[in-house]
């Protein structure tokens, strides 16, 4: 693969998945600081305020860089669930009323 | 299996008023490794994700980094490096080709780590709105012409870059 398509992984999908409204999915796994967090931004623009979206990282960094980012963007991190060799966060954008 | 870390308030605080202004990062690249051109990119591309402005000072080799024919081959040092990535003594480090082979390696290492390229770097933080200041006097001294840099490129001086420094939250020389 050559240039972009390096990083290009983790197209943000969107899907039904919580009965009050959809959920976009990224998934970064494989991805390295600062991809995760960058990828995230780039969804997290593009969404309304109080969208929600559900990234999945492998790099152990984003355990700490995840909050980092909702607490500097004034997102709201709603959960966070670590497996084996993947971590899950719960993001919804702005801050929660 | 998935396990629930701590409670959410203790990882992240009661959110703040929102700010008045975006935070700031002031950066300066003066160095035109491969390796030393990464961290301001990283950084610069990270403070935008967050929401804060960032700009970065490109001076000296750092202005290597905005170069149209060199940014794509930078170089990383084999001679007087011992965190290289190949461990030879340092006199080794002087052989021809030394520093071409280190240089690979390194490129090897963030291809396959799917790490994007200093080229792509630029693209990103450029889309992201990051200002790219070029050191007018490292032109000036090193022959460097405008038609010579990435579109984008504001040249400056040292006055203009403190003064978008002044207002920074962040400050770091590289």
């Amino acid at each position: 693969m050559k240039g972009n398509q390096r990083y290009e992984q983790g197209e943000a999908m969107t899907v039904q998945s919580n009965p009050t409204g959809v959920t976009t999915e990224l998934d970064c796994s494989g991805l390295l600081c600062p991809l995760p967090v960058y990828k995230a931004a780039l969804v997290l623009n593009k969404l309304e305020d109080g969208a929600l979206l559900r990234l999945v990282t492998t790099d152990p960094g984003a355990l700490e860089d995840i909050p980092a980012m909702t607490r500097q963007r004034q997102d709201t991190l709603v959960s966070v669930e670590e497996g084996a060799d993947s971590q899950t966060f719960l993001i919804r954008k702005g801050i929660a009323s | 299996m998935t396990q629930t870390l701590e409670p959410l308030s203790e990882i992240q605080p009661e959110p703040t008023e929102p700010r008045s202004r975006p935070r700031r990062i002031a950066l300066v690249a003066s160095k035109g490794t491969l390796d030393q051109a990464y961290p301001p990119l990283i950084m610069a591309s990270t403070a935008v994700s967050l929401g804060w402005e960032a700009g970065i000072y490109f001076t000296f080799y750092g202005l290597d980094i905005l170069h149209k024919d060199r940014f794509e081959n930078l170089k990383v040092a084999s001679l007087a490096n011992p965190s290289g990535p190949i461990q030879l003594p340092n006199i080794l480090g002087a052989v021809p080709g030394a520093t071409a082979a280190a240089t690979k390696v390194m490129r090897k290492w963030m291809s396959d780590a799917r790490f994007p390229t200093i080229p792509e770097f630029i693209e990103m933080t450029r889309d992201l709105g990051v200002t790219f200041f070029a050191c007018s006097t490292t032109m000036g001294v090193m022959g460097v012409e405008k038609s010579d840099l990435i579109e984008g490129a504001d040249i400056a001086g040292a006055a203009a870059f403190l003064d978008y420094a002044a207002d920074a939250d962040v400050s770091l020389f590289v």
